[in-house]
């Protein structure tokens, strides 16, 4: 099985923890005409990583590269989730009942679905694993 | 006890500088003779020892810099053979590598009396607790106090640095009368006293307290006097000429360098003429008795004045004052010597991390906190959190054994750092001294 399909590439970028930064962000998108479709932010002792999910990540990255950020591309999945108590627990549980660490995750609810979006040690086997329970994974070509 | 030996320390100037006269002569011969480093470095400014004629001749010696030590790194300068040393210190060099002192038996024996004499003159004595909380081992500061203290039949409490808490309560405990340590350090105990419950000023016996290794001010000597109840007495020395050495008389208008064992220069830094007294400049030493590491016209980088008119106290012995800076870029952080290149030198060694820094200084409560700010490299850039922690922990860690001294990082975007085209101005020192 190709699991690559539902390998989604995830724009990671270091950050200090000072204003203007997410804002720097979110213009170079705009400029580029890009689309964030979800995002999230870490921080920790001063500095701050930040991750997008992109539908250009291509024109994201070199735009941000030129600006001088540190950026990388993370292979992340996205499951769709029932958008009710337990829904993240019959996800979580898989994982977890299969040894596989969840390093990060955020997620975010729409009209009648919610999207989980996980970052785990080891992204084949999760893929599987999700698809064999008759999970849904959002593909790379459907959102990229 | 008023002079701990009144033949030296209340010689004539004449006598003094008699004898200052013989003891230079006696040392350029022996260092010309016996060390290697100093016979070349004569041959190749053409002097010979027959050439000191007088004491002013001593500016036809070359001079010497720390430089040279690290150079000649580990005993390239020491003059004695090893089995006449009892005793080295080590302090960190400028790019890594360390300096050596070696001491013979005499050289600790005048160490001894040095400090004899100052803290004889700052009033400390026989039936004197003295707490020495500077750091005893490869640091100078600790081991030097003990023994001037030891000299002078106080009774020495060798607490070293840290467990601040403890050291106040042995403090009331054991009736300390007198300390020595940074000042910074001493400020930090009255803060943690406070803490505890415990007033210095009105729970401890604690009056005296010699205090140097890094700058501070008369408004610290105030505050210290009024806040602790405490005499702050300045001490002064550096690693090279032994470690601390000489401290303020009672009456706190600099400290007494005692003509027999130093013969120091205030030169102007940059056309190395002399200056006259009052004038401020870089002071140069030449140590008069030392044999272990013969030190002569040494560059200190430190400034600082001398005074040459008597003191109130009766020692006909010049004085120096308070230094007011230093000629190059160093930094005192917590009593230790810290210099910008040691840190560009580490950081080198760090693929993880450019080699753009900047350093801020603060002082948080009493002690000094010292960050450094440097650009995470792009191929360290890792998505996780625990691995930019782990990067950032590991700069630390590896700056603090560049440095002997606890630093903060702060890992900052690539290219955020400024860069500079002249003399670089990486240092932003916010303490209020």
């Amino acid at each position: 099985m190709n699991c690559e399909q539902y390998m989604i590439r995830q724009i990671s970028l270091f950050s200090e923890n000072k204003p203007g930064r997410l804002a720097a962000l979110a213009k170079a998108c705009q400029e580029e005409n890009v689309n964030i479709l979800a995002f999230s932010i870490a921080e920790a002792d001063g500095f701050g990583v930040i991750r997008v999910l992109v539908d250009k990540p291509d024109v994201a990255f070199s735009r941000l590269t030129a600006l001088g950020f540190n950026v990388a591309f993370t292979h992340v999945i996205a499951v769709l989730m029932r958008d009710e108590p337990g829904g993240l627990f019959e996800i979580a549980s898989k994982l977890s009942d299969a040894g596989i660490n969840i390093d990060y995750s955020y997620a975010f609810s729409g009209k009648n679905k919610a999207i989980l979006i996980l970052r785990v040690d080891k992204v084949e086997e999760a893929i599987k694993l999700l698809l064999s329970h008759s999970f849904t994974l959002i593909a790379t070509d459907s959102i990229q | 006890m008023r002079c701990w030996d009144p033949r030296i320390e209340e010689m004539p100037k004449e006598e003094l500088q008699k004898l200052q006269f013989k003891l230079l002569k006696t040392l350029i011969y022996k260092v010309y003779s016996f060390s290697p480093f100093y016979h070349k470095r004569m041959k190749e400014a053409a002097v010979h020892p027959d050439d000191i004629t007088c004491l002013s001749d001593i500016k036809r010696l070359p001079f010497m810099f720390k430089k040279d030590l690290r150079d000649t790194y580990p005993d390239g300068m020491i003059m004695s053979e090893q089995e006449e040393l009892v005793r080295y210190h080590v302090s960190s060099g400028t790019t890594g590598k360390p300096t050596v002192v070696g001491y013979t038996k005499n050289d600790i024996y005048n160490w001894s009396e040095s400090l004899a004499r100052g803290l004889t003159s700052a009033g400390i004595g026989r039936g004197d607790v003295m707490q020495v909380s500077y750091g005893y081992g490869l640091f100078t500061g600790g081991l030097g106090l003990h023994y001037g203290a030891e000299r002078i039949g106080a009774t020495v409490l060798p607490t070293s640095v840290g467990n601040t808490e403890r050291q106040i309560e042995l403090m009331q405990d054991l009736r300390v009368t007198a300390i020595a340590c940074t000042p910074s350090y001493l400020l930090h105990m009255g803060e943690v006293a406070d803490k505890m419950g415990v007033s210095i000023k009105n729970n401890t016996l604690l009056r005296k307290a010699i205090v140097g290794a890094e700058p501070w001010s008369e408004q610290m000597r105030i505050r210290i006097r009024d806040w602790l109840g405490v005499d702050a007495y300045d001490v002064y020395g550096t690693s090279e000429l032994s470690g601390p050495l000489f401290c303020e008389c009672e009456y706190q208008q600099g400290f007494h360098v005692w003509s027999d064992l130093i013969y120091p220069e205030i030169l102007d830094p940059d056309t190395q003429e002399p200056l006259p007294p009052g004038k401020r400049g870089e002071l140069v030493v030449t140590m008069l008795q030392k044999d272990g590491l013969p030190i002569i016209r040494y560059r200190t980088g430190d400034i600082t004045t001398i005074r040459e008119e008597p003191c109130p106290c009766g020692r006909t012995h010049p004085r120096l004052e308070r230094l007011s800076g230093r000629v190059d870029d160093m930094l005192i952080i917590r009593g230790i010597n810290v210099f910008p290149s040691q840190i560009e030198h580490a950081l080198l060694g760090i693929p993880d991390v450019g080699e753009h820094f900047m350093i801020e200084i603060d002082r948080k409560g009493a002690l000094d906190e010292m960050l450094i700010k440097v650009e995470l490299a792009k191929e360290a850039f890792s998505d996780k959190i625990a691995d930019l922690i782990h990067t950032k922990k590991n700069v630390e860690k590896t700056l603090k054994n560049a440095l002997n001294v606890q630093v903060s990082v702060e890992l900052t975007e690539p290219g955020t750092l400024p860069r500079f085209e002249g003399k670089a101005k990486r240092v932003i020192d916010r303490r209020l001294i």
